[in-house]
């Protein structure tokens, strides 16, 4: 009997393994893992082995947390949320320096980069806060709202790290966004923003506006760190329509392309793979995020609505800021190509994301149940 | 307080969503149109980018030509040795590293000090040689240990070498490491793309006047480089094109005994076929060995050279001027003919000194030679004579016939920076000096000009180059040093072509006079001790230049720190009849022209004469003194 029992539940484990996983979400994901380890058989052979155990670290973090229900997650949001800005706070005082920024944090048995955390944890707050508030929202607390999100911005915008301090400000804005600021107040920030650009450029020194004039024109400084753009692009042009051939790109192969495994490996995949690959890249990024703002039209709360609706533009974020850096549309800041570069947190952080909107589509039934 | 309808705020949630996902779409269209606009519309821009990444040329630097003597011997060739090299650009801390190489390979005090010295001339991104020629051992060694020392490496160099030493050096010269100042040439000849690669240029000598014909055509090497400038593999080649050699017109042979034939003594000697102006053998001693500078000189050497009271940098031949002394008579003779001052049997009667205005210029004889024609007045050096047609002459008239003659003017021998020396004028006197009380000519001053004093002076090339044209009939050629350019590429030899360069009017009756008296001097006057018993007929002329001035004290050698002695003189040509050599001797310090300067130039032609070899270097004739009455 007993015997019998465990040999159904054994036989029974794959099923109630993948039950809770969403099989569009899985697919997409899958695909661009897939496609993460084929660049990364090109751009850097030697650290396959590792990412591999990245990817199933982050499987199963997904898998734990897409049967997390949204509530108990809700739960968790203060004090994750705290307990982030306490470990931003202590990087600040007592944190490593790495490459001249002030990331890390010697916890004695590990390093943690606190500032990732909260790229999860400032949306799910601000869900919970909008959640709270069950009137209309009204101004001041968008007000208390955007305090709650510039706080931990703020904090990691002066380690330096620029590239965290947009997603994470991104990910906030987006749960403000979706809790209905006005366009009337949207519109007029924008406008404000743009109007306020030549003031603050008059205001700052001379070494910055070269460093944000670099940012723009690389040719400017083409041997110091416009270096890294001009190479990129020179990689994706020549990739040109076919691209030249997975681990035949020259701009890859030798060497000419920075960070190639991390930051710029958009740059390996687009020399290889050309504009069709490309094209397919997007496409794959898009139905992501298209399933993922299909769950958040979905989901049973407010709560759940705000975070999945912020959750899926994260990946957004990722994937624009780091392509358009790479091409040389955007100014370089420090984001990874969203489930290809390598890299354990960022990967960790993105299936977190995954399992969320996997647990917020699983329980989308359960107010009506 | 506004209670919100939950249908309501659905919908402008999902409308906020169906927001958020255009502006998705669109983000991802402005990136789409950005990898078109790369990736079809600039594609061969970008590929020809990523191919000029990929590919770089690497220069081959040709092998220089090489300097070979008339009669193609060797005097400089290339060889090639590993060097031990630093890019100080990739390395942070220079003085660790190379105390991490002292450790494994030998680097002396003298090899840092070298590398600094090129540390502090050198261009940025360069290589710098720490260690030259490598034995192969020490080449095995640093490989083993090449990976805890990037930014330095191994490179096999050509390097430049003067199998003779010092010997010739001046006229050799040397290369050196290019500097700024050599890249300005390089840029006026629009020759950047060809020295690519090259580190060395001519600093002085041949090696300088010549650099263009020696370098050759450089080479290049179509290489796939990856970003850390690594060669990954080679693509194509295009071969180098060696430097054409220089063939010269000195007997390398001549041109050691003229060397050693001044002993430790200092000095210069030119020797010129007056039918071509090639020269036969140019000495400057001392001399220096060129080798030091191929690698970048040390500072102690650096110093020890220039410091040196010999002054072994100075190319005495072309740079050093002196008063010609009484070398300058027959010369003074030959212009009182043409203008007719003077006729060869004229006489003159000689008391021994010359009365100028109240001022007395002896002459060496005391009581004087007597009656004197112009044959005795050369033969036994009869200062009075000259006295007197220095006078008659003029200073103008005698400047114009010397500047005929090539004197106070640069020869345009081919090697550079020939000094011009002084042919004293009323012109060159007006623009020599600045207050207007000195820059009057007096004619007390024309007086010493006529036994080669006063402001006379001269380089030895010039009197060289004066002798010749006597020897020569007139006829002027440019003395030079190399006879012929053998292009590498055709094989063809460039004869450095012996036109003449002008003609003087001379009348050849004139000019047998003068040379007649030259062959006396040799036969019966101040150069018959040093000629005793040659074996074929020659003419000469002995100097004493003053190096101090003796307010008319008696002159004796002993009583004179060396330093003030006066410099001995002897131009020479043989044979009489139809000269194949003319030369100039000079001897700093060396006393009087008989005795020091003469019997070098004997040395010299019987050797190119009769290939007789001399058993030691020549001696001074002590016993000439007495019989040198100058």
């Amino acid at each position: 009997m007993n015997r019998g029992i465990n040999l159904a539940m054994i036989r029974d484990l794959p099923q109630r393994l993948i039950a809770p996983l969403d099989p569009s979400l899985m697919l997409i994901a899958g695909l661009l893992l897939l496609m993460s380890i084929g660049v990364m058989g090109s751009a850097s052979p030697e650290r396959l082995n590792s990412q591999l155990i990245n990817v199933a670290v982050a499987l199963v973090v997904m898998r734990a947390l897409a049967q997390v229900p949204p509530q108990r997650l809700m739960h968790l949001a203060v004090p994750v949320y705290l307990i982030g800005l306490l470990l931003l706070i202590a990087v600040a005082l007592f944190g490593d320096v790495s490459k001249g920024a002030r990331r890390w944090l010697n916890l004695g048995f590990m390093r943690a980069q606190p500032s990732e955390l909260m790229k999860i944890a400032v949306p799910l707050l601000l869900a919970w806060f909008f959640q709270k508030r069950e009137a209309m929202p009204r101004l001041s607390d968008y007000g208390v709202a955007a305090l709650l999100l510039v706080l931990p911005v703020a904090l990691i915008a002066r380690q330096p790290d620029l590239g965290t301090a947009v997603l994470v400000l991104a990910a906030g804005f987006y749960v403000i966004f979706f809790a209905g600021l006005s366009w009337k107040i949207l519109i007029g920030m924008a406008v404000s923003a743009l109007a306020a650009a030549p003031l603050v450029w008059t205001l700052l020194h001379d070494y910055q506006r070269s460093r944000i004039i670099t940012l723009f024109d690389p040719e400017q400084d083409p041997l110091g760190k416009g270096f890294h753009i001009i190479q990129s692009t020179i990689a994706i042009g020549s990739g040109g329509i076919l691209g030249k051939g997975w681990r035949a790109g020259t701009q890859a192969q030798l060497e000419f392309i920075p960070e190639r495994h991390t930051d710029f490996i958009f740059a390996v995949f687009s020399e290889e793979f050309g504009l069709i690959g490309n094209l397919v890249l997007l496409v794959l990024y898009a139905l992501l995020i298209g399933r993922g703002l299909m769950i958040a039209a979905n989901a049973a709360t407010l709560f759940s609505r705000l975070l999945a609706g912020a959750v899926t533009l994260i990946f957004f974020t990722y994937a624009f800021v780091n392509m358009g850096m790479v091409s040389g549309i955007l100014p370089v800041v420090g984001v990874p190509l969203p489930l290809i570069s390598y890299g354990g947190t960022a990967l960790v952080t993105l299936f977190i994301g995954i399992g969320i909107l996997m647990s917020i589509h699983g329980h989308r039934m359960l107010v009506q149940k | 307080m506004e209670f919100k309808n939950p249908q309501e705020e659905l919908e402008r949630f999902r409308s906020r969503l169906g927001v958020a996902g255009g502006f998705v779409l669109f983000c991802f269209a402005l990136l789409f149109m950005r990898f078109v606009w790369l990736q079809i519309i600039q594609h061969d821009y970008y590929q020809t980018r990523a191919e000029d990444n990929r590919i770089s040329l690497v220069p081959i630097v040709p092998n220089r030509g090489l300097i070979l003597d008339r009669n193609g011997l060797v005097l400089a060739r290339n060889y090639s040795a590993y060097t031990l090299e630093i890019t100080p650009s990739k390395i942070p801390d220079l003085e660790k590293s190379i105390d991490g190489l002292a450790a494994i390979i030998d680097i002396q005090p003298k090899d840092r000090k070298r590398f600094r010295k090129l540390l502090e001339e050198s261009r940025n991104f360069e290589s710098l040689p720490i260690r030259t020629r490598l034995t192969d051992e020490e080449v095995a060694k640093f490989i083993a240990h090449r990976y805890r020392f990037p930014g330095v490496d191994i490179k096999a160099r050509l390097f430049r070498q003067y199998p003779g030493g010092a010997f010739a050096s001046h006229m050799l010269g040397y290369i050196g490491r290019v500097t700024d100042r050599d890249l300005e040439k390089i840029e006026a000849k629009d020759l950047e793309a060809n020295y690519r690669g090259t580190e060395h240029f001519g600093k002085t000598g041949l090696e300088q006047h010549y650099e263009f014909d020696l370098h050759g055509n450089t080479g290049f090497e179509q290489v796939e480089v990856d970003a850390g400038g690594r060669a990954v593999r080679t693509l194509a080649r295009t071969a180098p094109l060696a430097g054409n050699n220089l063939t010269l017109t000195v007997d390398a042979e001549l041109q050691r005994i003229a060397e050693q034939a001044f002993g430790d003594r200092k000095g210069a000697l030119v020797a010129i076929e007056p039918a071509t102006g090639g020269i036969l053998a140019l000495v400057a001693v001392p001399n220096y060995d060129p080798n030091l500078f191929v690698d970048g000189i040390d500072t102690q050497n650096w110093k020890e050279l220039n410091e040196s009271p010999d002054k072994p940098m100075v190319n005495r031949a072309l740079n050093g001027t002196y008063p010609p002394g009484s070398t300058f008579k027959p010369f003074m003779a030959l212009g009182a003919l043409t203008i007719g001052k003077r006729r060869p049997e004229q006489l003159i009667s000689d008391p021994g000194f010359y009365n100028f205005g109240g001022h007395v210029f002896r002459d060496d004889k005391k009581g004087g030679h007597g009656m004197v024609d112009m044959y005795k007045s050369i033969v036994q050096s009869c200062d009075t004579y000259y006295y007197m047609l220095a006078n008659d002459m003029g200073i103008d008239n005698i400047s114009a016939f010397m500047g005929q003659l090539g004197l106070g003017s640069r020869t345009g021998i081919d090697i550079d920076g020939e000094s011009e020396g002084v042919l004293p004028s009323q012109e060159w006197k007006r623009k020599h000096f600045r207050k207007p009380e000195q820059q009057k000519w007096f004619a007390g001053e024309t007086i010493s000009i006529g036994i080669g004093q006063g402001y006379n002076a001269y380089t030895p090339i010039q009197l060289a180059h004066a002798t010749a044209i006597l020897a020569n009939n007139g006829v002027v050629f440019r003395p030079h040093l190399v006879k012929f350019i053998t292009d590498t590429r055709s094989g063809k030899q460039i004869l450095i072509e012996p036109k003449p360069t002008r003609t003087l009017t001379l009348k050849p009756e004139h000019i047998e006079v003068i040379r007649n008296a030259m062959v006396g001097v040799n036969k019966e006057g101040t150069g018959a001790r040093a000629f005793a018993g040659a074996e074929y007929v020659s003419g000469g002329k002995t100097g004493t230049a003053q190096v101090y001035s003796l307010k008319g004290a008696e002159y004796k050698a002993g009583g004179v720190k060396k330093e003030l002695r006066d410099h001995a003189l002897f131009i020479a040509f043989a044979p009489a009849d139809n000269p194949r050599i003319a030369l100039a001797v000079l001897v700093e310090n060396g006393g009087f022209g008989a005795q020091a300067a003469a019997p070098i130039a004997r040395q010299v032609l019987d050797y190119y004469l009769l290939g007789k070899r001399p058993k030691a270097p020549a001696q001074p004739d002590e016993a000439a003194v007495e019989e040198d009455d100058e």
